[in-house]
Parts: C-alpha cells; sequence; structure tokens
C-alpha cells in the first residue's frame, strides 16, 4: 500500500500522450494506404531529430513558464551559441570543449539578464525577454550575413549524426536534459519553490521562499537548455546560423509545446514530461506530412489548430474543475 | 500591511502621470531635436511628408493593438495578418483594375472576421490571447504559404497599390501629400474617436478591473472581442498601405506585430491593461519610426535597428512604473 | 480563585495599536496557557484581527509587551513569529491547489538527503504531523486541490504545526465549513489541546466558543471588556459585554407611514449555493437593513437580486410583475444598483478618473441619445449633489478618501435613476463625517421614493438608518426586527443564541 502510495508523478498520463498516439495511429494508417511507411529507418530518424532540437528549447522554456514567468529570447539564443560555438572550434577539435563552455556562459548570462530583469527591475515577462530578444537580433543581424564558423568533425560527427539504431545521440541528451530538470522539479528543493512561485508567489514569500532566487536560476537554467540547443544545430549544420533560431520559431514554438503539454501559461501547473510529449507531438505530425507530402505549410495551419484546441481544452478542464 | 514604495529619483523625475502623454512627447522632442541637428532639410515638407506616408501602417498596427493591450489582453497575430493580406489581395486582384475595391472590402472584412475569432476564443473558450493568436498566426501563415504553394502569385492592380505610393502632387505649402498620410489622418481620427467613445472609455475600465466593470453593466467579453475586431481591421489597412508601398512578400508584415507592441508600451499603455491613451500608441509607433531614421542620418546600420528597438523598449518600461510581472 | 496554570504561553500586557491617528487597540491584556482554548469575541471592528496580526507577527505594536513561552519577544514579521512556534491559520488559506498534502506542509522548509528532496521523509513527516492530530486518515500525497474545505483546513493546521507551533491562531476557522465539517474541527481542536497546544480561537460564533473554549475574552472597541471562564458565563452575559454603545452619532430621520409607498421587491423561496428559503419585501420609502455575520448571506442576497450571482430557485417579483434577473444588465436596466462592499475590487477602477468612473454604468448600459453633453452635465449636477470632494473631474478616483470614492460610486448609480438601490457596507472605511452625509444621502433618496436595502456590520448605523432589519444566518434570514431594536436583539440572532420567534 505504501508503495502504491509513493508515486512520483502524481499526474495521471498528460492528455498529450493519448494525442500523440492517436496522431502516430492514424498517422501509420493514412501513410499506409497512401502506399508509404510512417515509421521506417529515415523518417523515425529525422523526426527525432527534430524534436531533439526543438525539445532542448522547450525544456527549458518549461522552467519559466512553471515560474509564471516566460522567454521570448530563446530563439536569439539559439543562434548566437550556434555563432559561439562554430566560430570558436574554427573546423578543428582542439576548442572543442573552450567552445562549448564559451556558448553555454553567454547563454547563462543572457539568462540572468532576463531574470534580473523581471524580478529586480519588475518589468512584465514578455516585454523583457521581447526586449533582450531584440538586443541579440540587432547583434545577430549586424554582425553576421550568412553562415560563420565551422563545428568541429567531432562534434558532427557525434552529436550531429551519430545513431544508436534509430535513435540520434542528439535525442538521447534531449532524454537526459529532460531527466535531469524532471529531477530537478520533483526532487529539488529548487522545483519545490518554483513551482510554488508561479502557482502563488504570495504563498510562497509567506512560507519562506525566496521567489527572485527562484525565478532568477529558472531563467538561466532556460538560457542554457537554448544554449544547448544551439550546440547541437551546430553540430547539425556544421557552421553557425544567424537566423536558424528565429527562422525555426523557437521562441514560439517552445511556447506553444510547452502548453500544448499541459503546462499552464501562468504557472505553477505542469511539467516537463508533457512538455516532451508536445514536442514529439509537434515533430510527428512534421513527420506525417512529409511523408504524405502534402504541403509543408499544412502543418503550419495545424499546429495552430492544435495549440489553440490543446490549451481550450486544458482551461474547460481548469473551469470544470473549479466550478466542481 | 503597508510597503513604502521607493523610486529612485529617475523615474520620479520623469513620471509626470503616469499613462500620461508628457514622457513620449518629450521624448519625440528630443529626436526630432537630434534629427534637426543633423539633417535639418529633414524638417522640409517633401521628406516629412513622405515619411509621415511610410510611418502609417506601424502608427495605425498601434492603434489597433492599443485596444486590445489596453482590455488586458495581446495580439500576437497582426503582422500574419498583414503578410496574409498583402498575398490574398495579389493573387485575388491578379493584375485586374476592376477587381481593386471588391478587395478593399474583401480585406476590411477578413481583418474583422480574424479579430473576432480572436476575440472569441479568448474570451469564450477562455484561452490567453498569447496562445490564441499565436495559434492564429500560425495558422494565417500556413495558410497564406500553402494557398499560394510557397511562392506569392499574381500581383497588385496600380489603383490597389496607389494608397500607398501615390500621392497629392502640387498641394500649397506642403507640396507633395501621400494617399497614405490622409488614410492614416482619417483613420488616427476615427481611433481617437473611439477611444474617447463610451466603449472606448469603458474598455479602459474592463482592462483595469473588470471586476468593477462586470458590476456596472459591461458586457467585458464583448468588449474584448471587439478590441480584437478593431485590431484585426487596423491590420488590413495596413496592409493595403504596406502592400501598395513595398508589393508582395512574405516577408509584408514580418515582425509589426512586436514593433507595435513595442510602440504601444512606448506610448505609456500598460501591459495589463487599463491605463493610457490611443494617442500615446501612435506617438509611441512615431517615435519609433523616428528613431530608425535618425539611426538613419547618424550612419548607424539597419541591422542594429532591433538592438535599439530593445534598448528602448526596456529603458521605457523600467524607467515608468514598476509594476508587478502579470500576465 | 487560583489559576491552575502558573506559566502562561503567551502572556501580552498593555497592547496598544494606531493606524493613522485611529485607536485600534488600546491596552489590551491577554494570557494563553498551554493546552488552552481561549477564545477572543468581539463586534466587527472591536480590534480582533489587528490583535492576532500582532500575535503572528505581521504588525509591530505601538504599545506593550508581548511574553512568548516566559521570554519577552519582538517579532519582525512573521517569519519570526513562526519560528518562535506561532503558527496562524488565516481565513484564506496559504495552500497550493496543485501541490501535494506533504508538499504543502513542507513548503519552504523541505527536507534534503544528498541534495535531494528526501520525497519518503517528507510523506513520513507529514502522515507523523497528521497522525498526531488523528488525522491519519487524510493521504499525505493527494493533490490539496482535490481536498474538501475542511480537510484543507487540516492540511494548513499541518503546515503550522510541523514548524512546531506551540500556539495556533485560528481566525473564524468554521466560515468557510459545512455544519458537519464543524464536528471534525471540534475534534481536532481537543486533539490539539490535550498535546499541549495553546490555542487562540476567533470566531462570531457563540455557539461554538462555548462548545471549544476555556476561556472567553471580550474585544470591544479596542478594548478589552472581560476575561471569563466559560464555565462561568452565559450567552446573555458574552453579548451585553460586546454590545452597548452611546449612540454617539446623529442619524436621520426614519420613514413616517407617509413615507412608505407600494412594494418594489419580492423574493419567495429564493435559494443558490449560498443562500436558502429567503423571502423578503421591500418597499418603495424604506430602508430595510440587513444585519448578520460575515458569510452569513448578507452579500449573497444583494448579488442574488442584482443578478450578479442570482437566484437558482425561487420567484422575484418587481412591481408586481415576475422577473428574471439573470445578469447586472437585465438588473440595471429592471432598475436597480449595487454598491459593493469591496469598494476597491468591485467598486472603483482605481486609475481611471472620477468622471470615467462615475459614468461607468451609464457608458455600458445606456445609450447615449440625449447626447454626452447633457450626461457629462447631469454627472457633474449629481457629483456636485453628492458632494464629492476632488482636484477634479479628472484627477484619477485611487487618490481620493474612501468616502469621495464612495460617493462617485453613488453617483454612477444615481444617473440611472434606480428604483431599488441595493448598498453592501456602505459606510465601511470611510471617517466620520463623509459617514453622516452617506446616511444622509441614503435617506433622501428612500424619501424621494426609492426602495433601499442596506446592509451593515456597524449595530449602531444598522439601528440607526433601518426602517426594519432582516437578520442572516447561514444562508437563511434568520429573523426580522421592527425599527428600535436593541444590539442585543440583532447580536442574538445573529449568532443564534435565541431562535427566532417565527
Amino acid at each position: 500500500m505504501s508503495a502504491l502510495a509513493f508515486r512520483p508523478t502524481r499526474w495521471a498520463v498528460p492528455g498529450v500522450f493519448v494525442a500523440l498516439a492517436l496522431t502516430l495511429a492514424i498517422g501509420w494508417l493514412v501513410v499506409l494506404i497512401d502506399g508509404g511507411q510512417l515509421f521506417n529507418q529515415s523518417t523515425t530518424v529525422s523526426l527525432l531529430h527534430v524534436a531533439a532540437g526543438l525539445g532542448l528549447v522547450a525544456v527549458g522554456q518549461t522552467l519559466v513558464i512553471l515560474g509564471g514567468s516566460l522567454d521570448l529570447s530563446v530563439a536569439y539564443v539559439v543562434s548566437l551559441s550556434t555563432l559561439l560555438a562554430a566560430e570558436t572550434m574554427n573546423g578543428s577539435d582542439a576548442a572543442l570543449l573552450p567552445a562549448i563552455g564559451l556558448a553555454l556562459t553567454v547563454s547563462a548570462a543572457v539568462g540572468l539578464f532576463n531574470g534580473l530583469l523581471v524580478t529586480r527591475l519588475r518589468i512584465n515577462a514578455f516585454i523583457a525577454t521581447l526586449g533582450v530578444g531584440l538586443l541579440l537580433k540587432g547583434y545577430l543581424d549586424n554582425g553576421y550575413d550568412g553562415p560563420a564558423g565551422a563545428t568541429s568533425p567531432t562534434l558532427v560527427q557525434t552529436l550531429g549524426y551519430q545513431r544508436i539504431g534509430p535513435v540520434p545521440l542528439s535525442f538521447l541528451l534531449l532524454v537526459a536534459v529532460a531527466g535531469v530538470v524532471w529531477l530537478a522539479l520533483a526532487r529539488t528543493r529548487f522545483g519545490h519553490h518554483l513551482v510554488a512561485v508561479g502557482g502563488d508567489p504570495e504563498v510562497a514569500r509567506l512560507s519562506g521562499v525566496r521567489n527572485d532566487r527562484v525565478l532568477v536560476t529558472a531563467h538561466v537554467l532556460c538560457s542554457l537548455c537554448a544554449g544547448l540547443a544551439g550546440i547541437y544545430l551546430a553540430s547539425r549544420l556544421g557552421s553557425g546560423a544567424p537566423r536558424v533560431g528565429s527562422e525555426g520559431l523557437y521562441d514560439l514554438e517552445s511556447i506553444a509545446a510547452v502548453v500544448i503539454g499541459g503546462t499552464a501559461l501562468a504557472g505553477g501547473r505542469g511539467g516537463v514530461l508533457g512538455t516532451v510529449g508536445g514536442v514529439l507531438l509537434l515533430a510527428s505530425i512534421d513527420a506525417i506530412f512529409n511523408q504524405l507530402e502534402v504541403d509543408a505549410f499544412f502543418k503550419q495551419v495545424i499546429r495552430g489548430v492544435i495549440i489553440i484546441a490543446a490549451v481550450a481544452v486544458y482551461a474547460r478542464r481548469a473551469l470544470r474543475k473549479g466550478a466542481a | 500591511m503597508q510597503t513604502v514604495q521607493r523610486s529612485p529619483l529617475l523615474p520620479r523625475l520623469l513620471r509626470v502621470r503616469p499613462g500620461g502623454l508628457a514622457p513620449i512627447i518629450a521624448l519625440l522632442a528630443v529626436l526630432l531635436i537630434l534629427v534637426a541637428v543633423r539633417q535639418s532639410d529633414f524638417f522640409a515638407p517633401p521628406s516629412l511628408m513622405s515619411f509621415l506616408g511610410r510611418s502609417a501602417p506601424i502608427i495605425l498596427l498601434a492603434a489597433g493593438q492599443y485596444f486590445v493591450i489596453v482590455s488586458g489582453e495581446f495580439d500576437l497575430s497582426v503582422g500574419a495578418l498583414v503578410t496574409a493580406q498583402v498575398v490574398v489581395a495579389a493573387r485575388l486582384i491578379d493584375s485586374e483594375p476592376a477587381r481593386t475595391w471588391p478587395v478593399v472590402v474583401l480585406l476590411l472584412g477578413f481583418g474583422a472576421l480574424v479579430g473576432l475569432v480572436n476575440g472569441v476564443i479568448t474570451t469564450r473558450l477562455r484561452v490567453p490571447s498569447f496562445i490564441t493568436t499565436l495559434g492564429m498566426l500560425l495558422i494565417l501563415l500556413g495558410a497564406v504559404y500553402l494557398w499560394s504553394d510557397g511562392a506569392p502569385k499574381g500581383g497588385l492592380s496600380d489603383e490597389f497599390r496607389r494608397f500607398g505610393r501615390w500621392a497629392f502632387e502640387d498641394v500649397p505649402v506642403l507640396g507633395r501629400v501621400p494617399y497614405a498620410l490622409i488614410v492614416l489622418l482619417a483613420f488616427a481620427a476615427l481611433a481617437v474617436l473611439v477611444a474617447r467613445s463610451d466603449f472606448g472609455r469603458t474598455l479602459i475600465a474592463v482592462g483595469d478591473n473588470p471586476r468593477t466593470a462586470e458590476l456596472s453593466g459591461v458586457r467585458v467579453w464583448r468588449h474584448r472581442s471587439i478590441a480584437f475586431v478593431l485590431s484585426g481591421v487596423a491590420a488590413a489597412v495596413a496592409a493595403i498601405l504596406i502592400g501598395g508601398y513595398s508589393g508582395v512578400s512574405f516577408q509584408a508584415g514580418a515582425g509589426l506585430e512586436f514593433g507595435a507592441i513595442t510602440a504601444v508600451v512606448l506610448g505609456g499603455v500598460a501591459l495589463g491593461g487599463g491605463r493610457g491613451s490611443v494617442v500615446g500608441a501612435m506617438l509611441g509607433a512615431l517615435t519609433l519610426e523616428l528613431l530608425f531614421a535618425l539611426m538613419n542620418f547618424y550612419g548607424v546600420s539597419g541591422a542594429l535597428r532591433s538592438t535599439v528597438q530593445g534598448a528602448i523598449i526596456l529603458l521605457a518600461v523600467a524607467v515608468s512604473a514598476p509594476r508587478s510581472s502579470s500576465r | 480563585m487560583s489559576d491552575p496554570r502558573p506559566v502562561p504561553l503567551l502572556a501580552l500586557r498593555g497592547i496598544g495599536k494606531s493606524f493613522l491617528g485611529v485607536r485600534v487597540l488600546d491596552g489590551v491584556d491577554l494570557d494563553v496557557a498551554p493546552g488552552e482554548v481561549h477564545a477572543v469575541v468581539g463586534e466587527n471592528g472591536a480590534g480582533k484581527s489587528t490583535l492576532m496580526k500582532i500575535i503572528s507577527g505581521v504588525y509591530v505594536p505601538d504599545g506593550g509587551t508581548i511574553d512568548f513561552a516566559g521570554e519577552p519577544r519582538a517579532f519582525r514579521g512573521p517569519r519570526d513569529a513562526q519560528r518562535a512556534g506561532i503558527g496562524m491559520i488565516h481565513q484564506e488559506f496559504t495552500l497550493l491547489p496543485e501541490r501535494t498534502v506533504a508538499e504543502n506542509v513542507h513548503l519552504g522548509h523541505e527536507p534534503v538527503r544528498r541534495g535531494l528532496v528526501d520525497r519518503r521523509q517528507m510523506l513520513h513527516r507529514t502522515r507523523q504531523v497528521l497522525a498526531s492530530i488523528g488525522e491519519s486518515a487524510l493521504p499525505a500525497d493527494a493533490r490539496v486541490g482535490r481536498l474538501g474545505v475542511a480537510q484543507q483546513q487540516v492540511v494548513e493546521i499541518a503546515k503550522a504545526l510541523a514548524l512546531d507551533a506551540r500556539l495556533l491562531i485560528m481566525d473564524e476557522p468554521t466560515a468557510a465549513l459545512a455544519d458537519h465539517e464543524v464536528e471534525l474541527l471540534y475534534g481536532l481542536v481537543r486533539r490539539l489541546q490535550q498535546q499541549g497546544i495553546g490555542l487562540l480561537y476567533v470566531s462570531h460564533r457563540l455557539t461554538e466558543v462555548f462548545d471549544l473554549s476555556d476561556r472567553i475574552t471580550v474585544l470591544k472597541d479596542g478594548r478589552r471588556m472581560t476575561t471569563v471562564h466559560t464555565a462561568d458565563t452565559t450567552a446573555d452575559d458574552l453579548v451585553r459585554h460586546m454590545v452597548g454603545r452611546e449612540l454617539s452619532s446623529y442619524y436621520p430621520d426614519r420613514a413616517g407611514p407617509e413615507d412608505l409607498g407600494p412594494v418594489r421587491l419580492t423574493v419567495r423561496g429564493g435559494g443558490n449555493r449560498k443562500l436558502r428559503d429567503v423571502d423578503l419585501e421591500l418597499r418603495a420609502g424604506e430602508v430595510l437593513g440587513v444585519g448578520g455575520l460575515q458569510g452569513s448571506g448578507r452579500s449573497a442576497l444583494a448579488r442574488a437580486v442584482f443578478g450578479a450571482a442570482p437566484f437558482t430557485t425561487g420567484e422575484v417579483t418587481l412591481d408586481g410583475v415576475p422577473v428574471r434577473l439573470r445578469s447586472p444588465r437585465a438588473a440595471m436596466r429592471a432598475g436597480v444598483a449595487y454598491v459593493t462592499e469591496d469598494r476597491k475590487g468591485e467598486g472603483i477602477v482605481a486609475r481611471q478618473s472620477v468622471l470615467d468612473n462615475a459614468l461607468l454604468a451609464s457608458r455600458a448600459a445606456v445609450a447615449a441619445r440625449s447626447g454626452r453633453v447633457a450626461r457629462t452635465a447631469r454627472i457633474r449636477e449629481l457629483l456636485a449633489a453628492v458632494r464629492v470632494r476632488s482636484a477634479g473631474d479628472d484627477q484619477e478616483i485611487r487618490f481620493l478618501s474612501g468616502g469621495n470614492q464612495q460617493k462617485v460610486v453613488l453617483a454612477r448609480w444615481l444617473m440611472l435613476n434606480p428604483r431599488i438601490l441595493l448598498f453592501d457596507e456602505p459606510t465601511r472605511g470611510i471617517d466620520v463625517g463623509a459617514k453622516s452625509a452617506i446616511h444622509d444621502l441614503v435617506r433622501r433618496l428612500a424619501r424621494d421614493g426609492a426602495a433601499v436595502l442596506m446592509i451593515s456590520s456597524e449595530l449602531p448605523e444598522l439601528l440607526g438608518m433601518s426602517d426594519r432589519i432582516l437578520v442572516m444566518r447561514d444562508g437563511r434570514i434568520a429573523g426580522e426586527l421592527p425599527a428600535g431594536a436593541t444590539e442585543k436583539d440583532v447580536v442574538a440572532l445573529a449568532v443564534g443564541s435565541v431562535e427566532a420567534v417565527a
């Protein structure tokens, strides 16, 4: 009985996994009728690659959203990180570790800045991180016209393309990061306090939580995740790409993945598991449409609809719970 | 429990009255002086008129965004809406002059419809407007790419494009007055009228205190939905001007939503609603455009535009009354 | 008589506190022994909450000393008091509904082992605390949002006990509880008592006070009237100590028979989630007072009539015609106006001007066909007529005094020429001068033919203003009193120490 009572996650399987299973089942069927095969090696691999990039950013985004904040600057942090990594490596393996260190340090600094703007200056998170994003965008637009630097060959071969069966190394990296974040949320004081700050800042304060410190930490971790995504993308592309983050809509899509995964935009409810589900859902839709050779843009429409519908469903559930 | 609000000296000096127009006018004046020092012929009627004409779309978008923000919501879909409108217009008109007016009417209706959908989903289904309009952004961009198979088709008629690029020639004193400026003045006047109407005033009350508004007989959801409709219509008008001025492209509206939000915040409108004026929002847009013009005159790379925009927005918000972050 | 408990857990001596020059507490002494349940009673505004906030470290007293566990203390904040061993159970719970019981109980001081939160330890400790108060049935890993209100209260108490609280302050702990849940609380209080924990029990409900407490302290107007052993006193005695003030202020004349008009509003068998079997009749020209304790359904009644939280059962007629007022808009159209109790949260739009606030309802509900100039002129007249004092119509309303804000709200409704006016605590937080101005206005409106329903917690006001008084208790109308009733009559009905004579 006590074994039953001790459940690490009290969350029933987030609805997003049901949606994911349904999507994959229907997708598989439709692709089959179309004469194709959804789960062949190459589709699976590309699905998981897409998921790895977006997933890293979205896992970080989960942290800030849980804390009642959000981060619109991640797309530019991603781009910046690809450039810092690739330019420092400059095509050789010698500078691999310093390059990664530099990219992550700068990313963390951006997160620190975001966090301080939100907590110390009490600037609305939307505006603060939008502003920081624009600052970075200007720097990138001004300094770069196109790809720059070259990623170290080792990194390209490992993180970029190495796989274990159909599973790319990068996806394992996502799983590892998501696991660490899950552990942080479930099993550290920081995680407990973060959810409390997002749920009700006043209650958290009265219970002795240092709200500002918790939120700043979340912002730093979020930017670190974005920086990591940048390093991965640099390993995929072989060079730094000044617009990879913004053109990939990593800012908005990561927020979308988080809310599809059942995390409340207002904070205090949700988790990283749902986010991974949300990311996989978005990536699966991509894969299915690619396989069907349906116009690539159609999937964007579908994404928009799914985002709104998912949140509407969650809102409805919350409403019913409130009324009961 | 009273907490003593200590505000640093600088903000106290700048904060004449929260939400008032004084700060934005002061900022505008400073920029005008800087422009005058560097490039005095900017104030010659021809260049001034064309500057105002060019600024018309973003000013209109700021006006539309004002209504949404002051009611306590966001509209992230306007940039995508502008792109969609421009591409749709080109395809429908397909360079046939006769189709101009019907398409203009259609665009206005389309803008209003998108706004209505945003508003109703936000208010009735209780989806945060950030998410609603983000979804709408993706839907609009996807749909318009889908519909045109990845490259804009058709073309705009000259009749359509004249709104954005033609001008009344030989006007006394002013010289050349762009149509866009006339359109801007007409819609700006309209926006001021709406803002000062019963609807506009109660909309601010909705943003500040929806409970009080509801208990005073305001249908809060209806007001907010109408605000979204106004934003959609503003985007339609902006799209007509932008299409005329710079032609058809998938980049036509890129980033405009953040530009409009920046302008509105710069103009003293509080994010989260309840404070600010539509004139401030429009002046905010004008200030932003002037800032970019100034950067030009001082030879700053155009690529740094966003850095300046980011710095300005952070400064503006940090200096104005600090409020607890709430979304 | 010698006190069996020589060393008190908490000893207050001469506690005083003023806000903005108004004396809220004056030389209050209070002792709580370990294992004692000490009840504090008094009318609304007697100073009970302020006293509790001083003990729990929220306020610093102006004068007097606090000894806790034999040592003098000066708490600088709630955390200080918590660490010393004083826990406070607030009326509004400080719990996170999305988190589990154990997580809530340990928020801010989670046990850590090897850098990680020790969930097992957390659950274990929570079960221990719950078991120690006989609540082992409550699952420590359940989400708090799924628990009932009574269970949430248990969690709140466990949260205080997990910090080793030796004194617990319970402020109106039964306010949110249903009848059967109150029983559970009783049991809990007794078990806490057995553990030697001291309890300060603030309540309006005399039944509970008599059921639970060892001693009772009565506060009135910020002073301690008496402290008695519960066994040695009666409800009558207590009520006598709680009331009995000089009628110091002036009230306008009541309505004479010639002022009373036809019946404007009737409710028959009205009910909803907070109300049951409400019958009432309201005439043109009268001021019908509504008394009762907080949470007794007074505001719910006003909200039901106004359509903000409509009746779900029963019938309502206006001027003899059956109506269904399902929204504020519908009620406003039918001529009903509602001046809310929570002025800041529901009455004003803080950052808008006096003029905008005054025009809010007319703008929302009435088409301005008559011309905006005429309307603005009329609102200026009204603002002048109710004597709003501001730096100008365009001043933001938040800079006005409470009394002036209330007058602006009143002007807002008078623009609509309402025939029924519902006032919910119209003079709360308003200075004396503005108070009597509002009393005069209310009476003048009635004399001009409006039907007025006025909710008030302030007994002198209720008695001084009303032509008739309804007293509510637990969502029902407990009884009706004529003009000239005494404070004691009202309190007796409100706390249920006598049953109404039907």
